[in-house]
């Protein structure tokens, strides 16, 4: 289904640890939403300096209500763009298109599966989690970050999971470690089919290592810049390897941001590998 | 008379306005409506289409099209600056012949007009792609992207050398249909750009679109290095407009039988009529869809109410009205 070009009005803004949660409503949005998906959101308005739109995981939605359908986001920030947004206050308008990109891949028959979110990667994973479950999957979160304070939703994410690890680099809360410390352990135990990720880019690669070596299937959803987020300027490619074996520069905001972990190639990202279709020869 | 005068002073915006006739032409590219996308920020039209009926537009204007597949350059690709962005893509393409059975095929069966984007790393390369054209129906013109660097010429770039563009520009016309008009985009990065115009249009360009990005840098401040994997980049958005505008303005005033498409970081319809007024024949909508991704179509809505507000009945006599004498005075108030 096409994406949506709405406005909408900002609902609730909310601190929740080092991050904003923002409730917004987008009429249409809800319904088209599925686990993964992600949006955009025009910064400063319309004279704004700041051209760029600014992409965020979908982390709720509603699709009634008093206000016809609303959309929750995690925002982080990491400079002036998100810094205007988280503060947005109630009753202001916001530019969002969406949903983009392509989801979560759910497995047909009931599966064992696992979810792993850096940060606030696991804003994406919650809805996740209730749409494995009403498949009758089983699922077990793992969340970890460099301290307590930079987690998202633990708490919350608990009561969709069998079980939930956590991890952090300091040893704040739960296991001292990465979540990659865990990992293959669970996999022994709850015999998993699927591993799930959202979080950085090296947390991905090394999930996705893991997984691939233990023969689990893995989906990941990368973290790279964008600036369109519909497909047109070509800003936030990484060498993805084909069904037909062949690696080229893809666009992660439509043909992902979910990719098959053994597809992509984690240690060539931000290079254009040279087997690459249609990499330089020479100078390029 | 019967038509409205050209009015200037404050707008009312109150006042049902008139319909404007906004066809125009690039050559003998004839077009119902001025407002083009710009190459490289629409893709192949497909994804914008998603948001806008693309066949409402003057037309699409391709990403540039290499002979072969091309990877692109390595990420970051992309730095946000002030009112704009810098871009080193590196020309990813899927190569002409992909271009010509999926993309080219898509906009035919959509039923928009389409001008294809070339580019090539010699003059040969040019020629070969204009043959390749040659051979494929539903194409309105060829934008000829000259700012590529020119792998015989010690990676020179073409479009800051009248010689090499207009070589370019000769093989691109021997090698097309004499019913396909040639745009060639021509690069500000360049101390005369009449003087490439000219060259240019000697060499047989039947327009040309001013203007493409401006060589510009980023240093990141967390890894002291350039920002870019491209080290360089090309700059546009709102903040290179009074550019673009001063580029169309120069070029029509030395050569106002040249027809103009002019760009760069228009942003509403009121930007747009800048370029118009200053003698480009049509626009393109370019970094903005990044922004908005319908831009395109608004920014035609809104060009067209600027030009009625102001009394324009149609965009054509509007076609370089800011370097009328000064004996033509606006009239400041409607008369019987």
């Amino acid at each position: 289904m096409a994406p949506l070009q709405i406005t909408g009005q900002v609902l609730d803004v909310r601190r929740a640890g080092m991050y904003t949660v923002l409730s917004l409503t987008a009429p249409g949005l809800a319904e088209r939403t599925r686990a993964g998906h992600f949006l955009n959101i025009g910064i400063g308005g319309e004279e704004s300096g700041l051209l760029l739109r600014r992409s965020f995981a979908i982390y709720q939605v509603q699709s009634r209500g008093v206000y016809g359908g609303s959309v929750d986001i995690v925002v982080g920030v990491h400079g002036k763009g998100t810094q205007w947004l988280v503060d947005r206050r109630r009753h202001d308008n916001l530019s969002i298109v969406g949903p983009l990109g392509r989801p979560f891949t759910l497995p047909k028959e009931p599966a064992n599966c696992i979810l792993v979110g850096g940060g606030y990667g696991t804003a994406p994973l919650f809805m996740l989690a209730d749409q494995l479950r009403e498949r009758g999957c089983r699922v077990d979160v793992i969340a970890g970050a460099a301290t307590e304070e930079k987690l998202f939703g633990t708490l919350e994410i608990k009561r969709a999971a069998s079980t939930l690890t956590v991890t952090t680099d300091d040893g704040s809360l739960g296991v001292q470690g990465r979540v990659t410390d865990v990992l293959e352990d669970i996999i022994t135990k709850t015999q998993a089919d699927v591993v799930y990720a959202c979080g950085p880019m090296g947390m991905l690669a090394a999930v996705a290592e893991i997984a691939t070596a233990r023969g689990v299937y893995s989906q990941c959803s990368v973290e790279e810049s964008m600036a369109c987020g519909v497909g047109v300027c070509m800003t936030c490619v990484l060498p993805v390897i084909g069904d037909d074996g062949i690696t080229r520069m893809v666009r992660s905001c439509v043909e992902g941001p979910v990719f098959r972990g053994d597809r992509v190639r984690w240690s060539d990202v931000g290079t254009v590998p040279p087997d690459t279709l249609g990499a330089p020869t020479g100078g390029h | 008379m019967s038509r409205a005068l050209i009015t200037s002073g404050p707008i009312d915006p109150t006042v049902n306005l008139p319909a404007v006739d906004m066809s125009t032409s690039l050559g003998y590219f004839e077009t119902p409506a001025p407002v083009f996308t710009a190459s490289g920020c629409a893709a192949a039209g497909k994804e914008l289409d998603q948001f806008f009926d693309i066949t409402q537009l003057g037309g699409i204007v391709t990403k540039s099209v290499m002979m072969n597949a091309r990877s692109g350059r390595a990420t970051p690709r992309m730095a946000e600056t002030p009112s704009g962005m810098l871009n080193s893509i590196g020309l990813q393409g899927p190569g002409i012949d992909s271009f010509i059975e999926n993309d080219l095929a898509w906009l035919r069966q959509r039923g928009a007009r389409t001008v294809v984007s070339i580019a090539g790393g010699s003059v040969e390369e040019y020629g070969k792609l204009a043959a390749k054209l040659r051979t494929v129906d539903g194409i309105s013109a060829i934008e000829v992207n000259i700012s590529c660097p020119n792998v015989e010429d010690r990676g020179q770039v073409f479009a800051c050398d009248p010689n090499s563009s207009a070589q370019v520009i000769q093989a691109v016309r021997r090698n097309s249909d004499t019913k396909i008009p040639i745009i060639a985009k021509l690069s500000p990065d360049v101390t005369s750009i009449v003087s490439i115009a000219q060259a240019v249009e000697r060499a047989g360009a039947d327009a040309v679109a001013v203007i493409n990005t401006t060589l510009g840098m980023v240093i990141n401040l967390e890894t002291m290095r350039p920002a870019l994997g491209g080290i360089t980049g090309g700059l546009s958005g709102p903040a290179i407009r009074p550019m673009a505008v001063r580029c169309v303005w120069q070029i029509h005033q030395a050569l106002p039988q040249l027809p103009i498409l002019g760009m760069g970081g228009i942003r509403n319809g009121e930007d747009a009529l800048q370029f118009i007024l200053a003698g480009a024949s049509a626009v393109s909508v370019g970094t903005v869809t990044f922004h908005d991704p319908s831009a395109p179509i608004r920014v035609q809505q809104e060009l067209e109410i600027a030009l009625a507000q102001r009394g324009f009945a149609t965009l054509r006599e509007a076609i370089g009205f800011a370097h009328r004498g000064p004996d033509v005075a606006v009239i400041e108030e409607e008369q019987e």
